[in-house]
């Protein structure tokens, strides 16, 4: 099936039959990937638990802040996971089932994302869990996940430094994200010195402690600056002309939220022009989503570090490409978190099926080979550390916004949460 | 931290970081020139201000499309047409929320602190329906991006020193509105002596909607500046409130000049703590800074003297 | 308020609120909810802490203070301090480089335990610090700030500066308080797992406990000369400083209140919650506490506690069923409350239902009537600042 069958059928998406038929043929190549399920078991078969499973339903929940300061970046999380779930249950649900989501809003509170997750685990019963965002509210999440013995999918790329049996990781971690990437800036670019920048809290820290060990280490070069701001900081003169100061090769940058805006419009009108990559600027926090509110004539010429990004060409980005679009509009974007979130209903659908149950310790059990054959970043497996095997992508930004892909590396790059030699 | 560099490079940096310290305080006195005025003269706390800036700059992304779509040969001037239709939507929300709420606060000051803290949840909401959680991308025409090369190391951004310029010009013209107008005599005859100002026939009810909405304006052409520096988004206004209430504080809530040293100030001492410590510690430091000195002069830097 | 025999109080009009509130929270609510709602009331529970503090300080004494949150997070700190260092033994963390200290230190490279966080191997210090920890910053701000007569607005704002100043530094050391993500993963209180459905029961019921000891250590002070003290403060600062009254004494007393409880609500909520973020410290949790105050009726320790209650109860209700609309329903409950009903529930109550109270009371409890008539006939659109419902208020002919 070509993209623009895709894109014919996908108008009538809100009306929902003629989306759904052709998404049937799509589903069926989908299939293939894992197990397709002849008859329909029966509920007491493959639900011993207790969870929100009927004889042709079953309930999972969305957990993401749609209000408060995170709903700039979870919405197209949300979109995601919802579009996904659409997919499945035009190609015929989980094992013969229809999903229903119940969706909750963790209002950008990491209390009130361990209340709402709560909710879902004990009220709704539910058999998975798409949602969070923020580390912070990831941490809240996490005992009580643990607790109630629920599955999450968490779709950011993060911090690492944990590995959760009820936590499947759909994002990169940190050394997946950050290695291959100061390599590539260390022999392409031959940079020799970096200057480290973050928005101050737990997930820049991790990245920029690894970076450093790495760069230190690992590859015997300098750094000549390591500077933290408060998250939503608007003022980054002062830095600008430190960084003038120090004239590092690389800024290697993870200020997240408003603030990135403010950062780049204020180096752009300090004269620093990326395009001449002196320095060169790579960033593990800005996606094309980012991008969006920062204005692309503002990061022309930045390089980003990702596992992801819209331009990627193959056929399985395309078709996921021009389904968002056709679901949520020509002018939306999809960047690196977003394609995750994406990612989690598949895997668990896929890991659903292999074990032939909903039971969360079953499913477990199946993780580790789970293949997603369709991904839109390519091919995604999960590992036994319930992280996703996956490339790491280096882009540069484009004036509309867009990144094109200027290396990517050659084998899917191994999930380390813990990684030795870096603590 | 300075081995290795010439002198030269020293002064420009040097140079540079000053104008930094510069920017940061046209920024502070943009942000509390419309909040001196509320608050100052008025006793209205208003915890909306920063949503009030972000109604601006969404009016500025709006025209900034408008320009795009039906007039792109006048697209390099939108800007100053921006500034004006920010101030007008800003001031004509200001005197409707005056006309609805805030006229009948005006004896509790800490209830229009909960008021308008209401007001801004749901303004913020508002955005968020109508424009969408994500932030949105204001472009800016081709002269106002880039810099000025003064020397081989000294660049100085351009819509850096054209927000100084607004902030100046909008200070200059709001002293001279003050101090030197038949409508600042009477706004301040109102906040000295209010029986005594309607005694003589002045409406206070009007010079109130009036000022409320001058205020709300001022908000509005800032909110328009900052899409050149900063991010357009739902929730952007409430990265600036506590930073514009201090600077409003310390100055001495009832005197523009006082706001304008306090800016003057806390941007230096900021500007420079950020150049020599980490951004965070900054910041720490800044706060406590200033709450400090208004432990000692309670009142702020310039107050009004009142028998206590 | 005459309490010649504790029975007489309990049958007297306000004994009755007092008892209808441990009805509701004891008997009615255990009852009719699941264990999964009532740990959410005993969350709300634990704001009610802060609002019946603010009702002493803001509502009585007039001292608007918008960093609140700040005490109620020390107090939540510290508790989470101890029950993290209780769930950090060098076995449970034996996986770190650095095993026996909190698992966020172990990621930011610190190597041993930080001094401060010593003294926290002790439950009895840390219930100590509980209370003590707020309290000596509430009296720090309030000596520094009152003695020099900063009120008002300004107090407010500093108040609020302060709150800025503490979530930048508690963000930004993360080595030491686990930074934006909060003490997380607590387990266990002196060996008695906190998250099973039964311990978060008992805990329901130690925070209703709590809740109304504090509730009746507010009662016994506004009941008391200090507690007018405070109200002829709030309308008339200059007389009673002319009358010979330490003012700033009584504010900074007051203050401290405020923060003690405020602590407690703190502590509190870590054990129900299971953990503790700097999210409510920062000026929106801190803003939020004065709406369950204001909306509970500023002069009514008991409407604060419905205030908190019924705010959080419909955050939760909105947002599971229309969560793009709560901060809009939220928004309008805010001006509503300021712009119409300045006194809250209480206000209300006390206009409309009161008088049908009467009614019915009028034979049986002549003295309870006696005290409250006067007030309950009164218009309120009067100067209502000065007088409660729930207390007989300190009208001149009994004081």
């Amino acid at each position: 099936m070509d993209t623009t069958d895709i894109a014919a059928s996908g108008r009538s998406f809100s009306k929902g039959l003629g989306f759904r038929k052709s998404l049937m043929t799509l589903a069926a190549s989908v299939m293939l990937a894992t197990s397709a399920q002849a008859a329909t078991p029966s509920t007491a078969e493959v639900n011993t638990t207790g969870l929100a499973v009927t004889d042709d339903t079953v309930t999972v929940g969305i957990l993401h802040s749609i209000t408060g300061t995170m709903a700039i970046s979870e919405i197209g999380s949300v979109q995601a996971e919802k579009l996904a779930i659409d997919q499945i249950n035009a190609s015929g649900g989980v094992l013969g089932r229809q999903i229903d989501f119940v969706q909750e809003d963790g209002a950008s509170d990491w209390p009130t994302f361990a209340e709402k997750s709560r909710k879902l685990l004990r009220q709704d019963n539910v058999a998975a869990i798409f949602g969070a965002w923020t580390s912070a509210s990831r941490k809240a999440v996490l005992p009580v996940m643990e607790q109630y013995n629920g599955m999450l999918y968490y779709p950011t790329f993060y911090e690492g430094l944990e590995q959760s049996p009820n936590v499947v990781y759909t994002g990169q971690e940190a050394t997946q994200q950050i290695l291959a990437s100061l390599n590539w800036a260390a022999e392409t670019k031959g940079a020799k010195s970096f200057y480290l920048l973050g928005s101050d809290y737990i997930w820049p820290r991790t990245s920029n402690k690894i970076a450093r060990k790495h760069i230190e280490d690992k590859l015997g070069l300098k750094v000549s600056g390591e500077e933290y701001y408060p998250l939503g900081h608007t003022q980054f003169n002062s830095v600008i002309n430190k960084i003038k100061l120090k004239k590092p090769d690389v800024i290697f940058a993870s200020v997240v939220g408003g603030s990135n805006v403010a950062f780049y419009k204020q180096m752009k009108a300090a004269g620093i022009d990326f395009t001449d990559e002196k320095p060169l600027l790579l960033t593990i926090s800005v996606t094309e989503d980012e991008i969006r509110g920062i204005g692309g004539e503002n990061v022309d010429g930045i390089y980003a570090s990702m596992k992801y990004f819209q331009s990627l060409e193959n056929a399985n980005n395309k078709e996921f490409v021009a389904a968002f679009k056709e679901a949520y509009g020509d002018d939306m974007v999809i960047g690196d978190v977003t394609q995750a979130a994406y990612l989690g209903p598949w895997l668990w659908k896929a890991a659903v099926e292999k074990a032939g149950s909903f039971d969360i310790d079953k499913i477990r059990e199946e993780f580790a080979g789970i293949e997603f054959k369709k991904a839109p970043e390519g091919y995604v497996r999960i590992h036994e550390n319930h992280h996703l095997w996956s490339k790491t992508r280096i882009g540069q930004a484009q004036t509309d916004g867009q990144y094109k892909v200027v290396f990517e590396t050659e084998e899917l790059m191994e999930p380390d949460p813990f990684p030795e030699g870096y603590q | 931290m300075f081995d290795g560099y010439t002198s030269s490079e020293l002064m420009s940096i040097f140079a540079m970081q000053g104008f930094a310290g510069l920017s940061l305080f046209s920024v502070f006195v943009l942000m509390a020139l419309g909040l001196t005025i509320i608050f100052g003269q008025m006793g209205v706390i208003n915890m909306a201000h920063g949503e009030f800036m972000i109604l601006g700059a969404y009016t500025t992304y709006l025209t900034s499309g408008f320009f795009q779509s039906y007039l792109p040969g006048l697209f390099g001037g939108y800007f100053f047409v921006a500034m004006i239709l920010a101030f007008l939507v800003c001031a004509a929300l200001g005197a409707l929320v005056e006309w609805l709420m805030i006229r009948h606060l005006y004896h509790r000051p800490l209830d229009t602190l909960l008021a308008t803290w209401g007001l801004s949840l749901i303004m913020q909401q508002a955005y968020r329906s109508i424009f969408g959680a994500r932030e949105v991308g204001v472009e800016l025409p081709e002269w106002m991006l880039g810099a000025f090369q003064v020397t081989d190391l000294v660049e100085l951004p351009i819509n850096g020193l054209f927000v100084m310029i607004i902030a100046l010009s909008i200070a200059v013209g709001l002293y001279l509105l003050m101090y030197r107008s038949g409508y600042g005599k009477k706004v301040r005859a109102v906040v000295q002596n209010r029986p005594m100002a309607e005694a003589v026939g002045i409406n206070s009810a009007g010079i109130d909607r009036a000022t409320f909405a001058l205020g709300c304006g001022i908000a509005g052409v800032a909110g328009a500046a900052f899409t050149m520096i900063g991010s357009t988004g739902p929730s952007s206004g409430q990265a600036y409130i506590v930073d514009t209430f201090l600077v409003v504080v310390f100055g001495g809530a009832q005197s523009l000049i006082g706001t304008i040293v306090s800016a003057f100030g806390i941007s230096q001492a900021q500007s420079t703590m950020e150049f020599f410590l980490s951004g965070s510690m900054a910041k720490v430091l800044t706060l406590l800074f200033v709450i400090g000195i208004l432990m000692l002069r309670p009142e702020g830097l310039m107050a009004l003297k009142v028998r206590r | 308020m005459k309490t010649s025999s504790p029975m007489k109080w309990f049958v007297s009009r306000e004994g009755l609120y007092y008892l209808g509130l441990a009805a509701l929270l004891v008997v009615i609510l255990p009852l009719i909810l699941d264990p999964f709602r009532l740990n959410m009331v005993g969350k709300y529970l634990t704001y009610a802490f802060v609002a019946i503090g603010l009702v002493m300080c803001w509502g009585k004494a007039g001292i608007l203070s918008l960093g609140q949150g700040v005490f109620f997070g020390l107090g939540g700190y510290c508790m989470a301090m101890f029950l993290k260092l209780e769930a950090s033994t060098p076995e449970a963390t034996a996986i770190q480089s650095t095993p026996g200290i909190p698992d966020f230190m172990d990621w930011n490279q610190l190597t041993e335990l930080p001094w401060f966080w010593e003294p926290f191997h002790s439950f009895s210090f840390t219930l100590l610090a509980v209370i003590g920890v707020p309290v000596l910053l509430a009296f720090v701000i309030g000596l520094a700030m009152f003695t020099r007569r900063v009120g008002g607005v300004y107090f407010a704002i500093i108040t609020q500066a302060i709150a800025a100043v503490l979530t930048i530094l508690i963000i930004g050391q993360q080595g030491f308080t686990g930074g934006v993500n909060g003490i997380t993963d607590l387990q266990t209180l002196k060996g008695w797992d906190i998250r099973t459905d039964e311990a978060r029961n008992i805990l329901y019921f130690v925070c209703v406990g709590m809740l109304f000891l504090v509730l009746f250590v507010a009662r016994f002070v506004q009941n008391s000369k200090l507690g007018r003290i405070l109200v002829a403060m709030n309308a008339q600062e200059t007389r009673v400083r002319f009358s010979g009254y330490d003012v700033a004494a009584f504010k900074i007393f007051v203050f401290c209140l405020a923060a003690a409880f405020a602590g407690v609500g703190g502590a509190m909520f870590t054990l129900i919650v299971g953990f503790m973020s700097p999210s409510f410290i920062g000026i929106v949790g801190s803003i939020e506490m004065v709406i369950f105050c204001a909306l509970g009726g500023r002069l009514s320790i008991l409407g604060a506690v419905y205030g908190a209650l019924l705010v959080n109860a419909a955050k939760s209700g909105f947002s599971e069923s229309f969560p793009e609309l709560w901060p809009f329903a939220m928004g309008a409950l805010f001006i509503g409350v300021v712009l119409a009903f300045p006194n809250g529930m209480a206000g209300l109550y006390q206009t409309y239902v009161m008088p049908l109270e009467d009614k019915i009371f009028k034979r049986k409890k002549v003295e309870a009537v006696a005290a409250a008539e006067p007030e309950a006939t009164k218009p309120v659109a009067k100067k209502t600042d000065d007088y409660d419902p729930m207390i007989d208020s300190y009208s001149p002919e009994k004081s």
